[in-house]
């Protein structure tokens, strides 16, 4: 069973019906003690730092993740605000603590082309960094859609995947262990996505 | 390389077939005559099947009865569509949102309910976020010049400005705003260049333009001239005399950074 992490916050459908197209069997999961049954984990998210943290934390998710993924290694894949949580710090309205994952902060997107828009919405391609199983086979060039106004910045170059341009280089994928995220959205990228979806599937770190 | 978003438009209207209530699929003339042309779901499979960039759904009928319809054909579209999906008609309150958002949509188009109460862009993108509330503002250009946001589906004018409007909702927390000009939908004649490279210029957030498109050429000016983000089409994509791979190969030999495949 994968896990997806329901604490209240966006659109759980489409990641799962994707995770279902690439062959997974998706579970909407609301009790973190289901947790423990679950062979991955898929931490989706859209909304505001701040409120996702507290979420995960009332819901009693932060202190259950901690416990299967840092202390027992379950692989799990974090998608958007999913992966922002997973940093130290976000300071998207006040200053907010992160899962601490990652030794990275989340800070507003300024491009230095002023004629760039945030949020960055839209397809952008993957300038992939460096060579990960969840990567493995996707397309050349391939585009994924992203949808942030905040970005993660991380102080250790060897946890980041990919990145896009948007006016600089922008964090688009990191890992580290049997960790992985994504800033953009896989469920929404069509086949690359699914592609992605279907290697986190296999995926044994 | 970021790329500009060509967006499919699929406007539905209810319709009486054998005596039941079906969705279908149709296109509008300036937002009078409406034409049926087909089913909704299966259209926006074909779109995702030529790798279109987003999706829009709007219901035209924008009734509560309407809003579960909507909801169900989303629904069913969510199933196998894996690319962003926004959807409008008729959204009346945070519930109204939130039912949408569990449907499958990444997005909700707002506009009359924005203009009479705007304090709910302030409460939706508090709630679901920024990115999810898209501001659809439709503008008519009066005699004197000023383009003005209509409301209730094209019948009735408000007091705002589209300029003003656009930047008090991207104050109010709207992630994108949808720009459709109403004299010129279904007539394609082109785009409202003037007014769309304003709003540009005026706002950071967005701007996806529409209302107009009938050659490949239009959507080539919406982007270098309008500097629009992302252009909408309904008619333009319906008529399957119009490939979207070649209106995107017309567009990138313009040298605008388009997805070419996938």
């Amino acid at each position: 069973m994968i896990a997806v992490i329901d604490y209240g916050m966006g659109n759980l459908r489409s990641v799962v019906n994707a995770i279902e197209m690439a062959g997974g069997n998706p579970e909407v999961v609301s009790d973190p003690s289901m947790l423990q049954a679950a062979e991955r984990i898929v931490l989706p998210g859209v909304g505001a730092f701040g409120d996702c943290i507290a979420n995960l934390t009332r819901t009693g998710f932060a202190e259950t993740l901690d416990r299967e993924v840092r202390g027992k290694g379950r692989p799990i894949l974090g998608i958007c605000l999913g992966m922002q949580v997973m940093a130290r710090r976000g300071v998207e309205f006040g200053e907010h603590a992160g899962l601490g994952w990652f030794a990275a902060e989340v800070l507003r997107i300024q491009p230095a082309d002023p004629a760039l828009r945030v949020p960055q919405v839209g397809w952008n391609d993957l300038n992939v960094r460096r060579e990960h199983p969840v990567l493995r086979g996707l397309p050349k060039g391939g585009d994924v859609y992203f949808v942030h106004s905040f970005q993660m910045c991380c102080d250790d170059p060897a946890d980041i995947l990919a990145t896009c341009d948007y006016g600089g280089a922008i964090t688009a994928a990191v890992a580290k262990d049997n960790i992985v995220a994504t800033q953009f959205h896989p469920e929404k990228s069509q086949d690359v996505g699914l592609a992605l979806l279907a290697n986190f599937l296999r995926w044994n770190p | 390389m970021f790329k500009k978003r060509l967006i499919p438009k699929l406007q539905m209207k209810t319709v009486q077939m054998g005596g039941r209530p079906r969705t279908a699929l149709v296109t509008t003339r300036t937002f009078s005559e409406v034409f049926q042309i087909g089913d909704p779901v299966s259209q926006a499979k074909i779109y995702q099947a030529q790798a279109a960039d987003e999706l829009v759904f709007l219901d035209l009928d924008a009734t509560t009865e309407a809003r579960e319809t909507l909801a169900t054909v989303v629904e069913q579209a969510a199933e196998e569509i894996f690319m962003p999906i926004t959807v409008g008609g008729g959204v009346r309150s945070v519930a109204d949102f939130r039912r949408l958002l569990q449907s499958g949509a990444d997005k909700v188009a707002v506009n009359t309910w924005a203009v009479e109460t705007p304090g709910f862009i302030e409460a939706a993108a508090g709630q679901f976020g920024a990115q999810c509330v898209v501001l659809s503002i439709d503008f008519r250009r009066e005699a004197d010049g000023v383009c003005r946001v209509f409301t209730h589906g094209g019948r009735r004018a408000s007091q705002w400005d589209v300029v003003a409007w656009a930047q008090r909702g991207e104050v109010l927390g709207a992630g994108e705003l949808l720009l459709t000009s109403i004299d010129r939908d279904g007539t394609r004649e082109g785009l409202d260049l003037a007014l769309i490279r304003q709003v540009a210029g005026a706002v950071g957030i967005p701007v996806i333009a529409s209302g107009g498109c009938g050659l490949a050429r239009h959507f080539v000016e919406g982007f270098l001239d309008g500097r629009a983000d992302a252009i909408a089409a309904g008619t333009y994509f319906c008529f399957k005399d119009e490939n979207p791979m070649q209106t995107r190969s017309r567009i990138a030999n313009a040298g605008i950074p388009i997805r070419l495949h996938q």
